[in-house]
């Protein structure tokens, strides 16, 4: 459902990751790991189409990517409900109720984003997820001041999405509690040899 | 779409969202010019139309850098853009949005101001109209501008640097709008003409401000 | 041997080392020869005496001072369509150029208009849009200056000298309806009627076209520069990484 072939990714004109190929079908996780700098975000941001791949391919169904990136993109002075429902409409409406009980954000609804705590915040990121109906899931870091609780609590949502046929990619450093993942090493596949990048040709 | 364009209002309403700056600025500005220029109501007369245009001109570029910039430092423009609306849509409507929040404001408040500036009476109708017809061509030329500089960190005076040429032929067509109006002369061409900047600018910039927006979330 | 082999960067420089000697000595002969000519050697205009000759610095430099624009336009389309490198930063060589030509054209206006209308400036639509013209330069090359990524500069500055293009038409049209103005008509048309008298013609002419050149040859040099600034730059991320 999401394979890449020969996948090149770059970040600020440098290629950083090159010869990427893999595939997961419906119900499978991909765990991406790499130091910092190794370009997981940039290969989650080229998934998510908000750049296009330096080189190679990657198919993915049309309009089934949810993409959660470092920053939640709340807004502070909403409440919970209304920052999750906004996200809900833009999808095509689904009901919010589901995913603030899945993430324990019910007796937050009415509380304002500004004031809650930056663990509350993450988890309403995430929150978003289950409102935008998509199986394509890519996460950045989606653990990042999450406790020990709050991500057995998330590793439960991405586990009930995957029993749902939905599919992720997700970029972290701690252990998920997800055994049935993959995890892909990106170290292999970081790039020696600096692609030309159009206009290195000019002095070859 | 709609939901976008609520959230836009409902977030320049709640407090810290800067709705009410950019029309304090113009009473100011209607107040100030007076007092630099002299009480003499001929002279106030003659460069009201002038002054109105400008300074609702300078009210709306005041919050032109929040059209994009606040949605591209929290993350929400990544968001939106793997979202299932066209960014052109997401453009238009922001720039909708800031004409509802500050353009339709200034327009109605215009009038009041104009007093001040001793505005013939002939030209009220037509100050009123000329701003409902030439605001939105100044949301819409603004946000494009703000598309370019929601990348840098320190881009308000830059965006101003850009945005007010831009600006020229909509200030030129409303201020001789209101002119003309004033001194009860023929204003259809200038009229159609500011209309028609408005439209063509609804109609063409969003495909160029999303693809601004491209290039700066890449 | 399609001409799209000159955007390639390496043959540019190739191409651009040749031509550069040719086109400074070219630049150097043309603007010798027309400006020696144009200020000793024709008779003083019977009503404007001497300070007619300022027009061999104004009528070039304000012709320039479009071309450099459209020549901006031009090679900013080929890099939205074709993405060449060398195109988006001859665009970029060209503005300061334009900026210059512009300035020198509003200047020598002035220092025109003084004796001849009483005045050193006027709301004149010619003056008014050149003046509109330098705000446009301003903001290209500000926006140049502020993105520190090269391609993404490139991208966005494109795309505001493409609308930018369209809005500086727009205020040409604008200014013109906004007031009638005392500037004469073309120095130059294809209506001999029109022209001015050819004593003045022929040398204004060699002026202009030492100017063109005196274009291409700053654009040429200045976008050696860069091609050469953009090397260093990805030699030097390049060691970064490695």
């Amino acid at each position: 459902m999401l394979s890449t072939s020969d996948l090149a990714v770059a970040r600020g004109g440098v290629t950083v990751l090159q010869g990427l190929t893999f595939a997961l079908a419906p119900g499978q996780a991909l765990i991406l790991r790499g130091p910092n700098g190794s370009g997981k975000t940039t290969l989650l941001r080229s998934l998510a189409g908000l750049q296009p791949p330096a080189g190679g391919a990657f198919h993915l169904p049309p309009d089934s990517v949810a993409y959660a990136a470092h920053a939640d993109g709340l807004k502070s002075t909403l409440t919970v409900a209304e920052n999750l429902s906004f996200w809900s409409q833009i999808y095509g409406g689904p009901s919010i109720d589901h995913a603030l009980t899945a993430l324990n954000l019910t007796q937050l609804a009415r509380r304002r984003a500004g004031e809650l705590s930056a663990g509350q915040k993450r988890r309403l990121g995430l929150a978003r997820l289950l409102v935008t109906g998509r199986s394509v899931w890519l996460l950045d870091e989606p653990t990042v001041s999450l406790d020990v609780a709050s991500v057995a609590l998330f590793a439960d949502v991405v586990r009930a999405h995957l029993t749902k046929g939905g599919l992720a990619v997700i970029a972290t450093h701690v252990d998920l509690g997800l055994p049935e993942a993959t995890i892909l090493d990106l170290d292999p596949y970081r790039a020696r040899v600096i692609q030309s990048t159009g206009f290195d040709e000019a002095f070859a | 779409m709609k939901a976008l364009l609520l959230r836009d209002l409902r977030l320049a309403f709640r407090s810290g969202g800067g709705f009410g700056l950019g029309l304090a600025f113009f009473f100011l500005l209607s107040v100030l010019v007076p007092l630099g220029v002299g009480p003499e109501g001929g002279t106030l007369a003659r460069i009201a139309p002038g002054i109105l245009w400008v300074g609702a001109l300078l009210a709306c570029l005041l919050s032109l850098d929040r059209i994009f910039a606040l949605d591209f430092e929290d993350g929400s423009l990544d968001l939106l853009a793997t979202a299932p609306i066209p960014l052109e849509a997401v453009v238009a409507i922001k720039a909708l949005a800031h004409w509802i929040v500050t353009g339709l404001p200034l327009t109605l408040i215009a009038p009041g101001l104009a007093i001040f500036l001793n505005l013939p009476p002939a030209g009220y109708p037509w100050l009123v109209l000329s701003l409902l017809l030439g605001t939105p061509a100044l949301s819409i030329i603004g946000a494009f501008g703000a598309t370019l500089t929601v990348g840098l960190r320190r881009g308000g005076l830059l965006l101003s640097l850009l945005v007010l040429p831009l600006y020229v032929p909509t200030l030129i067509f409303g201020g001789e709008v209101v002119r003309r109006g004033a001194e009860g002369m023929v204003l259809a061409t200038p009229l159609a003409l500011l209309a028609a900047i408005s439209l063509g600018a609804a109609a063409l910039l969003p495909f160029a401000a999303a693809s601004a927006i491209r290039v700066n979330l890449r | 041997m399609s001409i799209w082999e000159y955007a390639n960067p390496k043959k540019f420089m190739q191409t651009s080392a040749w031509a550069l000697p040719w086109a400074v000595g070219l630049t150097v002969i043309l603007l010798v020869v027309g400006l020696v000519w144009g200020f000793f050697f024709t008779p003083d205009d019977y009503k404007q005496g001497s300070t007619v000759k300022i027009i061999y610095l104004h009528v070039p430099s304000a012709m320039m001072a479009i071309n450099a624009w459209v020549m901006m336009l031009v090679t900013s389309l080929i890099w939205i369509v074709r993405r060449h490198h060398v195109s988006a930063l001859a665009a970029k060589a060209a503005a300061p150029v334009g900026l210059t030509f512009t300035l020198i054209a509003l200047v020598t206006g002035a220092l025109w208009g003084q004796p001849m209308w009483g005045t050193w400036w006027a709301w004149d639509p010619r003056l008014t849009s050149f003046l509109i013209l330098t705000l446009f330069y301003f903001g290209y090359m500000a926006l140049w200056a502020a993105i520190e990524d090269p391609d993404t500069a490139a991208d966005l500055t494109s795309i505001l000298c493409l609308v930018g293009s369209v809005f500086a038409l727009l205020s040409r049209y604008a200014v013109l309806f906004w007031n009638q103005g005392l500037h004469q008509g073309a120095s130059l048309s294809l209506d001999k009627e029109e022209n001015v008298s050819d004593v003045f013609w022929q040398p204004l002419v060699i002026c202009i076209a030492g100017f063109i050149l005196l274009f291409v040859t700053m654009v040429l040099l200045r976008t050696r520069t860069e091609i050469r600034a953009r090397r260093l730059k990805a030699l030097l991320a390049r060691e970064r990484v490695a």
